[in-house]
This record gives C-alpha cells, structure tokens and sequence, in this order.
C-alpha cells in the first residue's frame, strides 16, 4: 500500500533508496537531503510522527549509526520508515521536530541513549538519565553491567 | 488549549518576560503524580506560565537488558512496561516477533482467541484504573474503591489463568503458555455482568456529576490537529476526534471479525477523554461476549519445534525433544535477521515494538514506541496558562505509566 508513495519519493529524489523489509516500507535517505525529504513527505500528508530511534551496527557496517524516523499517515493510511546512515566520527542529524513535534522526546531521547545530535532541536538534554551521567549506555560498547551510581559519598578518612 | 481568563492577571506573554515567577517542584514523589514524573513549573500566582516535564525517575533500561535476552525471556520485562495492562504488552512483542518469523498466519485460532480476551481484559482493567484513580484524585474516592473492586475481580481471573495477580507472563512466541481454565467463559461471563453494575453506578457518580465536570470540561484542550503533530494516539487521541485504531485500521489477530466502534470526542478535553475510556470498557466488554461465543477448542501453540517448546512428554522420553528442549532454553528462538515495526492498540494508544534481529536468539535492537512516553512530551503544552488544579485531571486522564514511559 505505501510502495506508490516509496515511488513517488524515489522519483522526486534520486538518493533515496528503497530497502525491502518483509512488508514494512523502508527508504535509506542520506543526510543531507533528509529535510528535504521530511518537507516533501510532509506534504504528501505524512501527518503524525510515530517513533524516532537509533541502530548501532557497531562493526557490522561501515556507518555505525543509523537514525530511524517512523511515519503514519492519517488520511491515506500509508506507514514509512527513513533511514539514514551516520559516521560514528560525525554524529549530527538535523533534527524533524520543526515538522513533527511529536519528535522532540524521542529525538532526545535517542541523543541520550546513543550520542547523536540532532541539529536545530529546540530542547536537546538527557531525558532518561541524569545529567550527570556519562556515556550513552544503548551504545553496543557501552557495557551492559557497568555502573555509575549518583551517590555523593563521604571520602573514607571523614568518617 | 485552555484559555482561561483570570480577571486582574497579566496577558501570557508579559509574564513570560518577568522575572518575578515562582518556581515549584511537583513530583516525583506527589501523592497526584502517581507515576514518579517530576514537573518543574513556573507560575504567577495560580496559573502555569512555563513547565519543563522531567520523566526517567523508573529507566530500568528494557532496551538494553532485551537486547541480551533470549526472545521469550524479553515477556516478563514487557509485563513491566504498562504494568495496568500487561497482557497487551505481550501479545505486542509476541506478534512483532512473530512477524520477523513469518508465522503470523500459523497462529492457532484458538491462541488468536485467547489472545485478543485476555488483552481486552487487561484493556478493561487499565482504563479502570485510570478513570478510578483520577476520580479519586478529584475528590471521589468512592468511585476509585469500587472500580479498584471491579479490576480485582479481573486480576482474580487472570491469576487462575496463569498464577500471577500483575506480571503474568502469559505469551510466548508461537502461543500462549497454558489454555483457558476450565470454568474461565463462566467465570468471566459473571464478572461481566457484575462489572455492568458497576460501571453504571460509576456513571451515576461521575458523568453528570457538577464537581467532576467541572474540573474536567474544557481543561487541557488539544485540537485535532495537535494531537496529530503531537503523535497521539489511542484514548487521547481519540478524545480530540482523530478517529485512530490500530485494531480497526489495521486490523491483526482475529479483530477483523468482531463488531466493535471506536468512540471518538468531539471536544478533545479531559470530559472527552473520560468518556472515551468509559465507552472503550463497554466496547471491549461486548467484544470479550462475542469471543467467548466464536472460541472453538483447538491448539494453543503454532506446531513447529523452532518456535515453540516441545510437549512435556516429548522432553523426557525422547532425544529428539529433549535436545529442542535445550535448544529453546540455551538459545532461544532463532530469528531471521530482518527488522520489524509491530504496532498494536495498547492501553493508552499505539504500542510498537521496534525489532532489529541479526539471526541470533537474542534481539539485536528493541525498542519500545510508548504511547504514554509520547503523549506526556504534548503536557507543558496542555498545562500552559491553565491553573495549577487543572494539571491534576489533565495527567491523569493522559494516564502516563512509568514503567511504560520510562522503560
């Protein structure tokens, strides 16, 4: 149901490429059209944000980043998802909340768990964790027992 | 947006710029904010000029912990995200999982069956709590004690079903982990008739009640078209007329054919959200009738050895079922690698499972699309120059769960 929409973005720009994921419709979309591309699904009346998340392919591919945007659209019923690849040297994505707010949460909450920055957020802090947490813990180096309690403790010779 | 006027206040946008605001903590730990969120808020005098909305005080870190988790040992976390309705929250991983492995047409009827009960009951039991403790919160602490009632009866009935009152645990991959009990259509059939009674005793209290409407009529109103940017979905988005229902738009399981509406507000207020949960109840109580009419005996797990645990008897007389024993416990479920996004209707609205699998038994990346997450990012919005009062019916009726929003 949403390849005719998959085609149309394709025809509009040629950067973008369609991936085949069981029945889901996904587009790998570089960086640097990714407003554009946002912009045009915008009005094609891809309305309502659904989820905005980041995979590590930590040694799996050769951009160890990739942030995933999930659409809906209200009226037509259509569902996408965007891809796009990110160099773990260069961690900055502009960010889609000026055409779905509905992505200010979920893209701080992906800056906290994996680093990325989304460029142009109005808002961009840690939204899980404290402030004073170092790290991204979703990251797949960060390991998964490693602890940093927020405890002040006295310094033993106090006591 | 509610717009109030307060005689003798300044306009909005000069208080923004004064320096003279006072700033008050709510939450985490308030006897109102029963889900440990923190809402730091800047008011004059009564009314919230700003707010800044601080969840994360329950990140037991779901996504990373299901990411060194065989794919069934991922259920008893999943009880722990909406933990009101946790039957939802399985069958959205199951059949997320089970999408990436291709068996969604493999399913037992009678498992789709059973599915779809025990998730409008925990549906029942989720808006149940919502309206009662909001009701409470508001002064009508009736109200609470009898549909406190009402979801104990429930929670009794899940318990027979599979030994726990909360966390049940109940969906595996390929199935369910036991069948109906023998007396379940009986016993469910009289807590239904029961549960009328009640909820049209509550109705008698609350809907037309003058202290209850008038803290929630117009209070915290979000148009249809910033629930759409806002990304709601489920009751509140309802509420503000954007008629979405991820079981009637896209239909999964056996929804296709039970006769069900979708209520659908008109003014997107707190009122409207109460009275789209209230009609929802009724609606999943009269879905739960046909399915206990339609439900035929059957099998309750898909018949294939790579997803689900072989018979008991198999285990210890036979070789071959107790290697595939071993096999499940070791490594789990094998799934193709592929990604996923599998969206149900959950208590509050879309859930979705987002599933990256590498071929391993263990997921490679999950992540959760929290309804409430999404809903309470749209609450400074909603609280915006309204009283500090109206931020109590405005969060309750969002019905924000930390173990979902947080994860």
């Amino acid at each position: 149901m949403s390849q005719a929409l998959v085609t149309e973005l394709m025809d509009r720009f040629e950067q973008v490429t369609s991936v085949s994921m069981g029945q889901d419709a996904v587009v790998i979309v570089p960086r640097d059209i990714l407003l554009d591309v946002a912009g045009f699904l915008k009005e094609k009346n891809m309305d309502a944000p659904v989820a905005c998340t980041v995979i590590d392919w930590l040694g799996k591919a050769n951009a160890r980043f990739e942030v995933v945007y999930q659409l809906r659209s209200t009226t037509q019923g259509y569902r996408l998802r965007m891809k796009t690849p990110l160099d773990s040297e260069d961690l900055v994505c502009p960010s889609l909340t000026e055409f779905w707010s509905g992505f200010n949460w979920q893209e701080r909450e992906a800056y906290d768990m994996y680093g990325v920055v989304f460029e142009g957020h109005p808002d961009l802090r840690r939204i899980l964790m404290y402030e004073e947490f170092s790290g991204h813990p979703l990251r797949k180096d960060y390991p998964k027992d490693k602890r940093q309690p927020l405890i002040r403790r006295k310094a033993v010779t106090n006591v | 947006m509610s717009e109030r006027v307060v005689l003798g206040q300044k306009n909005p946008e000069d208080l923004e710029a004064s320096n003279d605001l006072m700033t008050i903590n709510m939450g985490p730990s308030h006897p109102a904010m029963h889900g440990t969120v923190r809402l730091v808020l800047q008011i004059e005098g009564e009314r919230i000029v700003a707010s800044d909305v601080q969840p994360g005080y329950l990140h037991r870190c779901f996504e990373k912990e299901a990411e060194y988790a065989t794919y069934n040992q991922v259920f008893p976390y999943t009880d722990r995200l909406n933990y009101l309705s946790p039957m939802l929250n399985n069958v959205g991983f199951a059949l997320a999982v089970e999408t990436l492995l291709d068996i969604t047409d493999d399913i037992p009827l009678r498992t789709q069956y059973i599915r779809v009960m025990v998730g409008e009951i925990s549906r029942i039991t989720d808006h149940l709590t919502c309206i009662g403790a909001s009701a409470m919160e508001l002064g009508g602490f009736t109200v609470f004690l009898y549909l406190i009632k009402v979801r104990e009866w429930f929670y009794e009935l899940l318990e027979e079903l599979c030994g726990a009152r909360l966390t049940y645990s109940y969906v595996r991959i390929g199935g369910v982990s036991h069948d109906l009990t023998e007396n379940f259509t009986i016993r469910l059939k009289d807590i239904l008739a029961r549960t009328k009674n009640m909820l049209s005793e509550t109705e008698t209290m609350l809907t037309n009640n003058k202290i209850f409407r008038d803290r929630m009529e117009n209070v915290a109103i979000v148009s249809k078209e910033d629930a759409i940017a806002w990304g709601f979905t489920g009751p509140c988005g309802r509420a503000s007329g954007l008629d979405y229902d991820v079981r009637k738009d896209y239909p999964y399981l056996i929804y296709d054919r039970l006769a069900f509406d979708v209520p659908v507000g008109e003014h997107g207020d707190c009122y409207d959200r109460y009275l789209v949960r209230l009609e929802e109840i009724k609606q999943s109580m009269s879905m739960l009738d046909q399915c206990m009419e339609q439900i035929e005996p059957g099998p309750i797990v898909v018949d294939d050895l790579r997803v689900s645990m072989p018979a008991k008897k198999e285990v210890y007389n036979t070789i071959e079922g107790m290697i595939a024993h071993f096999k499940h416990v070791v490594d789990g479920v094998k799934v193709p690698a592929g990604e996923t996004y599998g969206f149900t209707e959950g208590g509050n609205g879309e859930l979705g499972f987002f599933i990256v699998s590498d071929g391993t038994g263990r997921p490679y990346k999950c992540h959760v699309r929290s309804p409430s997450f999404t809903t309470l990012q749209a609450l400074p919005f909603m609280i915006k120059n309204a009283l500090i009062s109206d931020v109590i019916p405005t969060f309750g009726m969002i019905n924000m769960i930390g173990g979902e929003c947080d994860r």
